[in-house]
């Protein structure tokens, strides 16, 4: 790489890796090379020395196996108790994940990371308990042998020749935060196993204690150091990247293997994986289906869906591709996604039919630009007949009147064959021989279109058997008279075999097409009707509709409520008894199916499918098959994805077409309350202003008024006024509870508006002073001038219309670190005790009796203003008495005056 | 700063004034007072009528409502901004900051807040009409208020025979203040008439520039007399 930079999408996936890392808990991995070295020993030390150090440490689950060393170190550590589980008639005791997650701690012991849970649990498997315990931000510490690493599961088993079957996906361990290899010379452990310390269960102990062989154990040894240095390298390569010491980024070795039905596959899954791992790059693996691998029975599809679960638990993305044929697939799908390498398996027992090119060569001819990796086959095929074994089972599980339908087209084509011959009889007369022949091929090619290729050959021998017995002389005889004949039946089967082959050939592609055009038909019917849909309960019944049609199962659409809680599903006719809502909001939450067929509660009668829309999780789907055999085939899966992207989009819509109109709703209402508010203002005014106006100009007209009529004309004015300013603070308040006075925000000296209010109150402080007293040095604030000033009117007001005429008011401001306090203080009675918050309330006076006018809304109002700058209002009586109103408004980060100062120092000028 | 009353203007005939309110009562006190006050009185309901009033009659000042029906009041300033500088009085209602300061900024001079009281309107006109009139005479190089002696030809202010130092920013800020007596002036303008238009959203600048001016022209820079504040909107400067 010429450029020395780390990548930036690189570091953006490091940086959010590291955040996601940080909310996660820590996992730590003590690893052995097998059991007895000491691991669970190890971690427990451990973590009694962090309890002495204060950490919240309680035990999931530990085996000690009843050694003593071990049993003493348990102590007073807390313990999680375990769950008993009830599995056929044994009672077993389980870790109870509920209880960890209950309780909390900060870091949790659970031991035997590869271990399987018992049928029933949520998680099959104890590590994505772990993952859980880590999700929920819980540190864990675990341990497990070297044997149960899933890249490392084959190799293990060609050393010792003892399969594993509990293991742990690699990138488990290799995503795990810390790793401590626990290690002891086989000899040490030969040692204690003679001693008796190391535990062995009765049963197996013949073939544990061959497992327990010098070589072996070495073996084992070298093979978890060597896995841990790898992932010590991997550490430093990690370190290296961060420190931008060399950027390697690899994007473009990302590997593609493809998979087939041979049971050897996951061979060549762990080879990648290792691979992959080794270069340090991502990796896809993926099954071409073409339609000749829709003709293998189901044992075989399952078996390869089965394989590409272990990749991706390997950490592969995984993908089925349909594609006539499988190269063309594999080209198209490198290229989408910028594989460059593509990894095969290369069968080096069995020689490839020399008719056919090896699927190698397809694809280096199709995708010039692609590497082609091969990895070799055993040829002995030892793990086949495990793979094989379920198939075989199955198989011979067939019952009987299986077999009969299945061999109804075979007597069916044997009975067309005899009356073919029958009916050609009468024409042996008229017709050629080779004419006849002609009628037999006919009745192949029947065969074939009604009852498919194993019929087709059937009878192409039958016919040329009876055209042989009843027509070619001598006749009914298998002797032939005539050397040609023997060409005539060579060539007549021949040609009925290829006939009936690709008769029977192209019609199960017919099938086949059919099939996919019904599934295209209904999944088109089904989004036309969503797109129609306008209701939840329209959605959920096309859904229900649907699943039953296309799986056979009743369905039901749980929808999540806007605190992301799934509600209970609308009633349909059909709906799943079995349905979960614990499970189904567990679906919901992680994202993940769950239930039936799945890693999360396999043993749920009901699948859970999440409603993944762009934006987020709309709900849940849940299905209840029938026939689980319905569910579990690829296109079947694609089509229920189909389906469930097809629901959430639909789920989306409706919310948004909900939203959209909440909010026109909204708009209008808001619209319908300005207008009135403007009409009720403008009608409300004007005949005020008309009056006031009148009044003036009445004293004005000669002749002058007696004095008794001028005193009338002030107090009417003096009314009108007053009744102006009730209507103000009613206007001014119904805007402000609306919540759309939009604040003229802008920064200015508190000073100013000071100054403004006092000027405003003229006419109602005549008589008073009012002492104002403003530091110098106050910042600039940044607030709604004219709001402000009516905060400051109403308290001045206030102050003045509750104290005796003449007694002092005083307006005070300090600031603070991040506040400005603003107080109007007064000489007067001060609060009634234990209503200081009270009077901030609307209609709300000090004193309910009095002549006092004004109906209470001046310091609701000034409530409203100070809260919407972000501010807090208060009153209080002070102590040396005398009533206290102050306000605060947020400081913040005045602009910058440089600008306008450093063109104008202002000098010192003198002042008064 | 010596000015003749309005009503003894040489010319013997008495101002027109021209009053655009829909109101009918409001237009009818408009009018009662005005004419009390001896002015000739010329009424428009509405942004046509009142604009053909204004080419017509040729008033000395306009009374000018902003909500008309038929069109809005900004129509009838723009209008007659572009033949004449006459002084034009604004009615407005309150709570509509916008309005007022659109209606300064397209060049009226002052505004009244509904409810007004007859004296405040009567105030207000006889003191833009004698301001008009004796910015049409004059050359004046000196500008005197209180104890404030501005002399634009020096460039010089004094407050009590003692010479003031104000920096370039502040001297523009007050000559151009004093240029305009009992006009109300928006930020807007200001800024882009002492700092440019560069700086038409830095409305900050004034506010602190006129606090800096107050401490050192008025009394009690608290509660101004003659540098007053229009809140929301603006500054006006009385003599």
């Amino acid at each position: 790489m010429p450029d020395s930079r780390p990548d930036p999408d690189q570091l953006l996936a490091r940086l959010k890796q590291q955040e996601a890392k940080a909310q996660r808990g820590k996992l730590k991995i003590f690893i052995g090379a097998c059991a007895g070295v000491g691991k669970t020993y190890a971690m427990l030390s451990a973590a009694r020395g962090l309890q002495r150090e204060g950490v919240d440490v309680v035990i999931g689950v530990i085996e000690t196996h009843g050694r003593v060393e071990t049993d003493a170190l348990l102590g007073n550590l807390e313990r999680v108790p375990l769950k008993e589980v009830r599995y056929r008639d044994r009672v077993l005791q389980e870790f109870d994940l509920d209880a960890a997650l209950a309780r909390a701690p900060q870091l949790i012991l659970v031991d035997e990371l590869a271990h399987s849970n018992v049928a029933g649990s949520r998680h099959s498997k104890r590590w994505q308990d772990v993952e859980e315990l880590l999700d929920a931000g819980i540190d864990v510490w675990s341990a497990m042998n070297v044997q149960h690493l899933e890249s490392l599961n084959d190799i293990v088993s060609g050393i010792t020749g003892v399969r594993v079957w509990e293991t742990v996906p690699d990138r488990v361990f290799d995503h795990a935060d810390e790793v401590v290899i626990v290690d002891l010379p086989p000899d040490e452990l030969l040692q204690r196993l003679k001693e008796g310390k190391i535990y062995l269960p009765q049963q197996a102990e013949r073939a544990v204690r061959n497992f327990f062989r010098k070589g072996n154990l070495i073996a084992l040894r070298e093979l978890a150091l060597r896995r841990t240095a790898d992932r010590v390298d991997d550490e430093m390569l990690q370190y290296r990247r961060n420190e931008s010491v060399t950027p390697v980024w690899q994007t473009r070795e990302s590997l593609l293997l493809c998979v087939g039905p041979d049971p050897r596959s996951e061979k060549l899954v762990r080879s990648t994986a290792r691979m992959a791992a080794q270069l340090d790059v991502p990796w896809h693996c993926v099954y071409v289906e073409t339609p000749a691998l829709q003709r293998l029975p189901d044992s075989v599809r399952q078996r390869v869906l089965g394989v590409l679960k272990i990749a991706q638990d390997m950490g592969a993305a995984t993908a089925t591709l349909a594609g006539s044929t499988a190269a063309a697939a594999i080209v198209r799908y490198a290229h989408e996604h910028n594989l460059p390498r593509v990894v095969l398996g290369r069968d080096v027992g069995r020689r490839s039919r020399p008719w056919q090119t090896p699927l190698s060569q397809q694809v280096g001819a199709l995708g010039k630009d692609l590497d082609v990796i091969q990895i070799a086959l055993p040829t002995d095929e030892r793990i086949a007949p495990r793979l094989a074994r379920g198939a075989a089972v199955r198989a011979a599980s067939e019952p009987g009147a299986d077999a009969a339908r299945k061999a109804m087209p075979y007597a069916w084509s044997v009975a067309i064959c005899g009356l073919v011959t029958l009916s050609a009889a009468p024409l042996h007369a008229v017709l050629d021989l080779a004419n006849i022949v002609m009628v037999f091929l006919l009745a192949v090619v029947f065969v074939a279109v009604r009852y498919g290729r194993g019929p087709a050959v059937l009878a192409a021998f039958v016919s040329v058997a009876s055209f042989d017995f009843f027509y070619v002389p001598p006749r009914f005889s298998l002797a032939v008279s005539d050397v040609q004949y023997l060409l005539t039946f060579a060539v007549m089967l021949v040609v009925a075999l290829v006939i009936g082959q690709l008769t029977a050939g192209l019609k199960f592609q017919a099938r086949v097409a059919t099939q996919r055009e019904e599934r295209v038909g209904a999944l088109y019917a089904m989004s036309r009707d969503l797109s129609a849909a306008l209701m939840v309960e329209e959605i959920a019944e096309i859904a229900a509709r649907f699943v039953l049609s296309e799986f056979d199962a009743p369905a039901a659409l749980l929808v999540a409520d806007s605190q992301d809680q799934l509600k209970r599903p609308v009633s349909l006719p059909v709906v799943p008894a079995g349905i979960d809502l614990g499970v189904a909001q567990w679906a919901f939450d992680h994202a993940e199916a769950a239930g039936h067929g799945t890693d999360t509660l396999a043993g749920s009668p009901v699948l859970y499918v999440p409603l993944k829309a762009a934006i987020r999780i709309r709900g849940v789907l849940a299905i209840e098959p029938r026939n689980p055999a319905r569910l579990t085939s690829p296109e079947q899966r694609r089509l229920l994805q189909t389906c469930a992207s097809l629901l959430a989009i639909a789920l989306e819509r409706i919310h948004y077409v909900d939203v959209a109109q909440a909010s026109t709703v909204q708009m209008e209402s808001e619209r319908l309350r300005n207008s009135i508010l403007a009409a009720i203002s403008h009608d409300l005014r004007t005949p005020l202003a008309a009056v006031v106006g009148m009044a003036d100009s009445l004293a004005m007209m000669p002749p002058a008024l007696s004095g008794a009529q001028a005193e009338t004309l002030t107090s009417l004015r003096l009314a009108v006024l007053r009744m102006n300013s009730q209507v103000n603070n009613l206007l001014d308040m119904a805007r402000l509870q609306s919540g759309q006075v939009q604040l003229n925000l802008q920064w200015q000296p508190l000073e100013e508006v000071v100054g403004s209010a006092l000027a405003a109150l003229q006419g109602t402080l005549d008589s008073r002073r009012v002492r104002v007293s403003l530091p110098d040095d106050l910042p600039l604030l940044r607030f709604d001038a004219v709001l402000i000033e009516r905060v400051l009117c109403n308290l001045l007001e206030n102050a003045a219309k509750y104290t005796p005429p003449a007694s002092p008011i005083t307006l005070t401001a300090a600031a603070d670190a991040d506040r400005v306090r603003v107080s109007v203080d007064d000489e007067g009675p001060g609060l009634p005790p234990g209503r200081e918050e009270a009077i901030f309330a609307m209609f709300e006076r000090g004193r309910k009796e009095g002549a006092t006018p004004g109906v209470g809304l001046g310091l609701a109002i000034c409530r409203a203003i100070v809260q919407a700058h972000g501010g807090q209002i208060h009153a209080q009586t002070r102590p040396q008495g005398g009533a206290s109103f102050s306000f605060e408004l947020p400081r913040g980060t005045p602009p910058d005056l440089d600008g306008m100062q450093a063109q104008a120092p202002a000098p010192a000028a003198p002042q008064n | 700063m010596t000015t003749p009353p309005v009503n003894a203007s040489p010319t013997h005939a008495p101002p027109k004034i021209l009053v655009v309110e829909d109101e009918k009562a409001i237009r009818r006190f408009v009018r009662m007072a005005l004419e009390l006050e001896g002015f000739e009185v010329f009424e428009a309901d509405g942004v046509r009528r009142g604009l053909i009033e204004a080419g017509t009659r040729h008033p000395d000042m306009v009374v000018l409502d902003l909500g008309l029906p038929d069109g809005d009041g900004l129509e009838v300033i723009r209008d007659i901004r572009t033949w004449s500088p006459m002084p034009i009085l604004v009615l407005s209602a309150r709570t509509t900051e916008d309005d007022k300061i659109g209606a300064l900024d397209a060049g009226a001079d002052d505004y009244l807040v509904k409810p007004f009281g007859a004296g405040e309107l009567l105030a207000r006109v006889r003191a833009h009409l004698r301001r008009h009139t004796a910015q049409g005479r004059d050359g004046a190089s000196t500008v005197v208020f209180a104890d404030v002696r501005i002399d634009l030809a020096r460039r010089t202010v004094e407050r009590d025979g003692q010479p003031l130092h104000l920096t370039p920013h502040e001297y523009r800020l007050l000559t151009h203040l004093a240029a305009h007596p009992h006009c109300v002036l928006t930020h807007r303008q200001l800024l882009n008439a002492v700092w440019g238009p560069n700086h038409s959203e830095d409305t900050h600048y004034v506010r602190v520039y006129m606090g800096h001016l107050r401490r050192k022209i008025e009394v009690d820079p608290s509660q101004p007399r003659h540098l007053l504040t229009e809140i929301g909107i603006g500054y006006r400067f009385v003599p």
